[in-house]
């Protein structure tokens, strides 16, 4: 495959594995996508399903009991995953952000907004001291924060939620990154500064061209925000591929049921449509298809070996515009022609 | 924020009353000190006179704000035992205790505070299983038991340190170690246990986000935020040692304020436990103060409250 010169990011066969008190899991299990410059790739899937561990194992921070077992994560053509501890650190912060769930508790409670922006400059030794305040207070306005130089010496307890995180996105675009990972940064806000948010960071994205991975298990905000979705299943991707098509057509059973979840006010007269039963426990994992106990098209196939074309789809390639990654060929197996 | 540390002035004043009460009515309920003070074939009339003579057959509360009123000017009255005022016996003493208690103290931060912070950073490598082993033994282990086999090993056998009694830093060396080897094992636990569980809040993530150095992000972002617990816990030892050092001045014929108040409390020579337990409350009271405006320093959040 043709590397792309525009992609920033490009996983390849990602597998990250956990060691738990009950054996160990593979909680990313041959992940691919890739991202290119200014776009925005949606990761979607429920808690547990292996986001929020693919993005720490791109920033390379994963906790201690979690390893990458194989694939390569290729960030403007470097392998990541070669490189050391400090080449990782002059990375993190200056070329790739993150921005956290919690604007709550992301924030260190005994330093000052100014303090916490600043260090994103002084550490990464590419401003002059006396250039650090300017700086801060330049970022400070890109992310609207009213009065920044009145703010500059105030506390994170002394801002709401949304101006918390709105010094966090300071504090992770700074230095301009080319990627950054936004691991559900508005599921704990209020829905009006949920907005605000997403459209400072598209605004942001604009300007910059930074490409942003954004978690959520929002499938309207992927809708909203996203160019591309990547849908997982218990630490697999299931399904990716441009939001449009994929949510005009979903080719796979757990994509169809999240889609007919989301709550709408035009059809305010049909039903809610849950999916039935829990994710499988990461230990002890179906011999199949994973999603094969809720899924409502199962076969016997199925359960005995993974539908071919899932496993073809994993080979596949990027997240381009125009490539599906399941032909009908594949589709036919699940559809229910023969059954209801 | 002056207003937080007027509050706390006031908390003080009235810590510092409450226990110079409690101590007056106490030492007055043990005995009668002219028992002690006149010899055995002394009449009922000659005790009376000295009663007389020292206030003690007026109502408690009349001698209670007397001393109070004495207090205000410094008087803490005459120690019948060395016939000297109370407080510059007490003064004399309480020198030797500080340098004791403030040596164990330095001991315990800067062994304790380290081995804790790496103890907590290197889980369950060899540093965090030495400072293990470390603090059992210095917590299971009383001062003065180890100070009697320090004696038993440096003074006796070795011959390298005097067994006791004051001087030069060689008398230090010892009742210092005993000491602080105690206070340093507590303070390592609780910096260790501190540590841990702020390397697990959320802004330490951010801070590895962000690519700040490893030193910067323990040293600065985790120890600031654990160091709260470990200062109180320091100042409190503060307080252990300064009045509770007895034991291990005992063993080190150390002329501490501890062996003073403890000789005192049996001969009822009540001024001096007055002056001794005054200087006591006092300097808690100060210790307190400093933490609180040590926390209020460190953060952010007490300061505006």
């Amino acid at each position: 495959m043709v590397t792309g010169v525009a992609d920033v990011l490009q996983v390849e066969n990602l597998t990250t594995c956990v060691a738990t008190r009950n054996g160990i899991i593979t909680a990313v299990d041959n992940v691919s996508f890739r991202l290119s410059r200014g776009a925005t790739l949606g990761l979607v899937g429920e808690s547990g399903s292996g986001k929020s561990m693919t993005c720490l194992s791109i920033q390379r921070l994963l906790p201690s009991n979690s390893v990458v077992a194989s694939g390569s994560i290729r960030f403007k053509g470097e392998d990541l995953l070669t490189k050391t501890p400090r080449q990782m650190e002059a990375i993190r912060g200056r070329e790739i952000g993150m921005i956290l769930q919690d604007p709550m508790t992301s924030l260190n409670p005994v330093f000052t907004i100014g303090q916490q922006v600043g260090e994103v400059f002084r550490y990464h030794k590419n401003s002059r001291k006396r250039d650090i305040r300017s700086k801060v207070l330049e970022v400070l306005n890109r992310v609207r924060i009213p009065a920044p130089a009145e703010r500059y010496h105030s506390y994170p307890h002394q801002f709401s939620g949304g101006m918390r995180q709105r010094v966090s996105i300071a504090i992770n675009i700074g230095n301009h990154p080319d990627l950054l990972i936004a691991d559900e940064p508005t599921t704990a806000l209020d829905v009006t500064v949920q907005l605000q948010i997403l459209h400072l960071l598209r605004e942001i994205q604009q300007e910059s061209g930074m490409a942003i991975i954004f978690v959520t298990h929002d499938l309207n905000l992927v809708a909203r925000f996203c160019d591309d979705v990547a849908v997982m299943y218990a630490g697999r991707i299931v399904e990716k591929g441009p939001v449009k098509t994929v949510f005009a057509d979903p080719k796979h059973p757990y994509t169809r049921d999240l889609l007919a979840a989301i709550p709408r006010i035009s059809k305010s007269g049909d039903r809610l449509r849950p999916i039935p039963g829990q994710p499988p426990v990461m230990t002890n994992l179906p011999k199949g298809c994973r999603f094969e106990p809720r899924c409502r098209l199962a076969t016997e196939r199925c359960r005995e070996a993974y539908p071919d074309w899932v496993a073809q789809k994993e080979t596949g390639g990027g997240l381009r515009a125009g490539r599906r990654q399941w032909g009908q060929n594949d589709i036919a197996v699940h559809r229910p022609s023969g059954r209801s | 924020m002056s207003k937080y540390v007027l509050m706390r002035l006031l908390q003080s004043i009235v810590t510092i009353l409450l226990v110079t009460a409690i101590v007056f009515v106490v030492i007055r309920v043990i005995g009668d000190p002219t028992h002690l003070m006149l010899p055995p074939e002394a009449t009922a009339a000659d005790r009376e006179l000295l009663r007389r003579t020292m206030g003690l057959d007026e109502p408690l509360v009349i001698q209670y704000l007397r001393f109070l009123g004495d207090l205000a000017v410094g008087d803490f009255g005459l120690s019948y035992r060395f016939n000297q005022p109370a407080m510059s016996v007490v003064l004399e003493r309480v020198g030797h205790t500080l340098v004791l208690t403030f040596t164990a103290l330095g001991i315990a931060v800067l062994i304790g505070v380290p081995i804790g912070v790496m103890s907590a950073v290197y889980r369950d490598s060899w540093i965090d299983l030495t400072g293990k082993l470390f603090a059992i033994v210095g917590q299971s282990a009383p001062p003065f038991f180890f100070g009697v086999l320090m004696i038993a090993f440096f003074s006796v056998h070795l011959g390298w340190l005097p067994t006791g009694g004051t001087g030069g830093v060689q008398y230090l060396i010892m009742p210092a170690i005993a000491l602080g080897w105690y206070s340093a094992a507590g303070t390592m636990r609780l910096t260790r246990a501190s540590m841990s569980e702020v390397l697990e809040a959320e802004y330490i993530k951010m801070a590895k986000i962000k690519g700040l150095p490893q030193r910067v992000i323990i040293y600065k972002h985790a120890l600031r935020n654990a160091c709260l617990p470990v200062i109180t816990f320091t100042a409190l030892q503060l307080g252990v040692l300064l009045g509770g050092a007895v034991s291990v001045e005992a063993v080190f014929a150390w002329p501490g304020l501890g062996f003073l108040i403890l000789k005192s409390i049996e001969d009822l020579d009540y001024t001096i436990v007055q002056a001794a337990v005054t200087l006591i409350a006092l300097s808690f009271a100060a210790i307190n103060l400093l933490v609180d405006l040590l926390y209020a320093w460190i953060d952010p959040r007490i300061r505006y409250d």
